[in-house]
Formats: C-alpha cells, sequence, structure tokens
C-alpha cells in the first residue's frame, strides 16, 4: 500500500493482536459456555464445580429440544415455518419498498423531499423496540393482533434500511440517471434495472439487518395462539424452565444463533463495504 | 393561488416518484409516525383499551411527576443507565473498530465476527446460569470453589449487584450495527494521509487519531451515535429477561420498562402512553444534545 510504516507502529501491532485475542475471549466465554452446555449430557450440569468442558459431548439436547417442542399443541417445525415465513417476507419486502424509496429520496427532486428526509433521519431513533407499546395499539384498533401480519407489517417500513440504501445509492453518479431517462426509460426501470442491480452490498445489508432482526423477533407481545408463536418465544419458554432444563434451553440458544451467523459470515464483505456511506451529515 | 397552482403542477410532473414512496411511506406512517405523535393525545386521556378514552387534561403528567415515586426512580435509572452504558459502549465500538482495522485482511473479518456475535441473536440466556444466584451458577461455585467467597451470592437479586450484572451484559451485546459503521467508517479514511501526515512528523498511532481519523469520520460516528442511543435507552428489555420483572427494589426500572408495566400488565394505556411521550422527548433531545457534541 505503499504507507511507510515506522517502527514505533510495527512493535504496537503485536499489542493490538494480544489485546484483540483478550478481548475476544472474553466476548466468546459465554458463547463458548452456551455451546459446552447445549453438548454436555445431563448428569454433568449439576457437577460441582462445574466443568468448562465436555468428555462425553452428545446431541441429546437438541433431540430433547424437538421433543419438548413438539410436545407442545403444534409441531416444532410449525415453529420453524413460522418464523421463516415472517422472516422472509419482512426481508423481501424491506428489500422491495426501501429501494424505492431510497432511489427517489437520493436521486429526484421533488416537493418535500428534504422534509422526507430530514424525518427519517430523526426516525433512526424510534425503532421498534422503543414504540411497541404504541404499535400494538394501533394494529389492535386494526384488528391484526394475534394474527402473523402484526409480526410482519411493524417490521416493513425500516427507516435504518431506507437510510442505508439512500446513503449508497447517492454514489451513483447523476449522469448515469440522466443517460438512461435520455434513453426514454421511465423512474420505475431505472430503480429496477439500472440502479438495484448495482447496489448488491446496500442490499446485503439490508438483508442481514433485516433477517437479524425478524428471526430474532419475539412474538410473545403480539400473538396468542400457539400455531403463529415464532421460535425466539418458544425458546425463550424452554430457557424459563431452570437448570435442569439448561442443557435444552442452550442448544436451542445454538440453533437460534447458526442461521444468522452463517448469513453474516458471508455478507461482512458487503456490509462494511455499505457501511462506509452510513455517515450523518 | 398561482403559487398552490404551481405546486400541483410541481406534483403531478413528479407522479411518479410518489407512487413509488407510497408503500415504504404508507408503512412507515402507520407503523413509525403515526405510533410516535400518537402517545401525545392519548397520554392527556384515561384509556383501557376496552371503553373509549376519556380526556383528564393533564392528570395523567400530574400523577407521572408529582406522586409516582416508582417513575422518578425509573428516569433515574434509565438516566445512570444511559450515563454509563452509553459513552462506555461508544468508546468500546470505536476503540474496537479502531484497533481491528489495524489488523491484516483476514484477521479483521475474523475479530469483527468475534465482537459482533453477541448482537447476532438473543444468545444472552446463558448469562442467567453464569450469575444464577445458587450454588449451580458459574460465578458462585467457581467463587466458592477459589474460597473467595463462603456462600453464594444473589447476583441477579441483590440489589447491590444488579445494576453491575446488567451494565456488564449490556456492554458484552452492544458492539451491534453502530460498531460496523464505525469498522467501515475506519477503512474507509485514505492510507495515504497518514503517509504525508508521517512525513510531517506524525509521531504515534494517538495523534493519527486525532488528526486524521475522528475528523474523517464524523459522519459514522453520528450514525454509531443514534444506534448507541437506542441500545442504553431500550436497554430496560434486556435487564427484564435477566434480573426478572419488577427487579428487586426497582434496581432495573427504566423509563421502557414502566411503560411496559402500565401498557402490557395494567392496560392503562392513557398513562403508559404519558410515559412514552416523555421517553421519546428525552431521547430526541438526548439525540440532538450529541449531535451538537460530535460536530463541535
Amino acid at each position: 500500500m505503499g504507507y511507510i510504516k515506522t517502527r514505533s507502529q510495527k512493535s504496537g501491532s503485536v499489542f493490538i493482536f494480544i489485546f484483540l485475542i483478550t478481548a475476544g475471549i472474553f466476548m466468546l466465554i459465554p458463547i463458548y459456555l452456551t455451546v459446552v452446555m447445549a453438548i454436555k449430557p445431563v448428569e454433568e450440569i449439576f457437577l460441582f464445580p462445574p466443568e468448562i468442558y465436555t468428555f462425553h459431548p452428545t446431541l441429546d439436547n437438541f433431540r430433547d429440544m424437538f421433543e419438548v417442542m413438539n410436545n407442545s399443541r403444534v409441531s416444532f417445525w410449525r415453529y420453524i415455518f413460522n418464523s421463516l415465513t415472517v422472516t422472509l417476507s419482512v426481508t423481501v419486502l424491506q428489500c422491495a419498498f426501501s429501494s424505492m424509496a431510497a432511489f427517489v429520496l437520493a436521486k429526484c427532486r421533488f416537493p418535500a423531499d428534504k422534509l422526507i428526509n430530514g424525518i427519517i433521519v430523526v426516525a433512526l431513533l424510534y425503532q421498534s423496540n422503543v414504540i411497541y407499546i404504541m404499535q400494538y395499539l394501533i394494529m389492535s384498533k386494526m384488528g391484526i393482533i394475534d394474527n402473523p401480519l402484526a409480526l410482519i407489517f411493524p417490521s416493513v417500513a425500516s427507516p435504518m434500511s431506507l437510510f442505508l440504501m439512500r446513503q449508497s445509492i447517492s454514489q451513483v453518479p447523476d449522469s448515469v440517471i440522466e443517460a438512461a431517462k435520455m434513453d426514454g426509460a421511465g423512474l420505475f426501470r431505472i430503480c429496477w434495472q439500472i440502479v438495484v442491480p448495482n447496489q448488491k452490498p446496500a442490499l446485503m445489508t439490508v438483508v442481514i439487518f433485516a433477517f437479524q432482526s425478524s428471526w430474532n423477533m419475539h412474538s410473545d407481545s403480539f400473538i396468542f395462539q400457539e400455531q403463529f408463536k415464532t421460535l425466539p418465544t418458544v425458546v425463550n419458554q424452554v430457557a424459563a424452565s431452570g437448570l435442569a432444563r439448561a442443557g435444552t434451553a442452550m442448544a436451542a440458544s445454538v440453533f437460534m444463533l447458526i442461521p444468522p451467523a452463517i448469513v453474516f459470515m458471508f455478507a461482512q464483505k458487503y456490509i462494511i463495504e455499505t457501511m462506509v456511506y452510513s455517515g450523518i451529515k | 393561488m398561482k403559487k398552490s397552482n404551481n405546486l400541483m403542477k410541481d406534483i403531478k410532473k413528479n407522479k411518479d416518484c410518489y407512487l413509488m414512496l407510497m408503500p415504504f411511506m404508507v408503512f412507515f406512517i402507520v407503523f413509525t409516525v403515526l405510533p410516535v405523535f400518537m402517545s401525545v393525545p392519548i397520554g392527556f386521556t384515561d384509556f383501557n383499551m376496552v371503553q373509549p378514552p376519556e380526556f383528564v387534561g393533564l392528570s395523567n403528567y400530574v400523577n407521572l411527576f408529582l406522586s409516582d415515586k416508582i417513575f422518578i426512580k425509573s428516569v433515574r435509572v434509565t438516566i445512570i443507565f444511559a450515563l454509563i452504558t452509553g459513552p462506555l459502549s461508544y468508546a468500546l465500538c470505536f476503540l474496537i473498530a479502531w484497533l481491528i482495522n489495524e489488523m491484516p485482511e483476514k484477521l479483521r473479518a475474523i475479530f469483527t465476527l468475534i465482537f459482533y456475535m453477541p448482537s447476532l441473536a438473543n444468545v444472552y440466556t446463558v448469562w442467567k446460569i453464569i450469575f444464577s444466584g445458587d450454588m449451580n451458577g458459574w460465578l458462585n461455585s467457581f467463587l466458592i470453589d477459589w474460597g473467595v467467597i463462603n456462600s453464594p451470592v444473589q447476583w441477579l437479586t441483590d440489589s447491590r449487584y444488579i445494576l453491575g450484572v446488567t451494565v456488564i451484559v449490556q456492554l458484552w451485546i452492544s458492539l451491534g450495527a453502530g460498531f460496523l459503521a464505525l469498522s467501515a467508517g475506519f477503512r474507509s479514511i485514505d492510507r495515504t494521509l497518514y503517509e504525508s501526515a508521517y512525513i510531517e512528523g506524525m509521531q504515534n498511532r494517538f495523534q493519527e487519531l486525532v488528526y486524521i481519523v475522528i475528523p474523517s469520520m464524523k459522519p459514522q460516528m453520528m450514525f454509531a451515535a443514534v444506534m448507541q442511543i437506542v441500545n442504553s435507552f431500550t436497554a430496560g428489555t434486556i435487564a427484564q429477561n435477566l434480573v426478572g420483572f419488577p427487579s428487586t427494589d426497582y434496581k432495573a426500572h427504566t423509563i421502557m420498562t414502566h411503560a411496559y408495566d402500565y401498557g402490557w400488565v395494567r392496560y392503562e394505556m392513557g398513562y403508559a402512553s404519558a410515559i412514552c411521550t416523555v421517553l421519546f422527548i428525552i431521547m430526541f433531545f438526548c439525540n440532538k444534545l450529541i449531535n451538537k457534541l460530535l460536530k463541535d
């Protein structure tokens, strides 16, 4: 990269590495414990002092998890299906709606555009976990409480997704859009055929955040019927039953962690690329 | 008259723009704008979701500030919580993102994953076992085993420890979207800037930070600040899962938990709305204040 490394910097790198490793271990300890508890046989959970490793790894806890949940009125697969449906709908709708809105807000001048841009920046503060009580009131007026729509609708228009998409689309040169207009393409076509296909990093970022928030969404505030509940709610119910069930609860935690971790591993590069433009000016 | 005609023309000309904005705006207005603003009128009523709301003027607010001792306590807890976790986790995000950026490419990806992992999913249930109040809690059993303490400590229910425990867990999961934004910010800094600065006599990393990094990362720092504000004001939800609800002596009772108590448990929506209004206003001004601080 042609940038001069002074001596102080080179020796510093070792210290930084050691510091990061130490801090990283602290971050990982709880996750490590989660995994160990998940593969520990039940009789080892009550050892004193507890062992931080196990010689008899087993998948019993995972099997128990499926069994415990299968014993409820609906099968475990139903919860997975619910979670997947909510996650997929939220992710797809978020991508579609925020791409269009972001394109218009970044590239078109029309009455009230500045106002809307300003509102979006303030709205970053008021995410679902801040306003869910008020959202409940609105949804009960709409009559969609206890309906899967109650899990999907509030997350469809995410100010954060719109904001990130808008920042990224602003980087597209105006000349590209002007040229397309000359060729007679309408706004809708320019958006979907020229701009959005080149926004892979930003789209991936929206996908990650949408996936993560909806996969982890608790349904207990808005859903009461067993057949519409999502995984995190059920996992919480299992986790609430004390130490004897700890192994099962931890197995469920591991189960919940794996999908977003995989998605994140593949998408990390794109996220960092998008976040470069995340700045608020 | 002419002006409004022009405006109408303008709107017509941009019909496509509005059409493309519409799907997002409909959901945005119904599920974000409306909830925030609705809390104001409902805050002036007595509303239990069964009977129609009844206008009671300022009485909710009068009760809130003058006779609800737990609310005053929750304001204090929220502010203490935000003052501790906000700056601390922000500094942590900044420090870790900065140090990771000094590492070679491959290690960066691994470290980013490690530090981001806790915010990927709700894995914090394990802290319940770590801090469990009996001998089977990990922390207790190790401390007893090493002879540091003789009998188990009630980490999650003893009012002396609740705040500390929740702060630790909150810090653990705080490297979220803000952290990613800062990582990206560091990566976008033009490396040649460092080069010329070293030629001009810059000595060390600390100077790099003050003269190059911070000035060129202001926008990402603003974004991360917003994320951190949201996190520290909603921290109550995590505390609620860990130390129970209501927590011993209301030590982890935040404004959010108080609103939850009235909205969810008691169905006093008017009162809950008044609490939410106060929270929204505090968050708004907190954001304003931090914007000001970062801009100068």
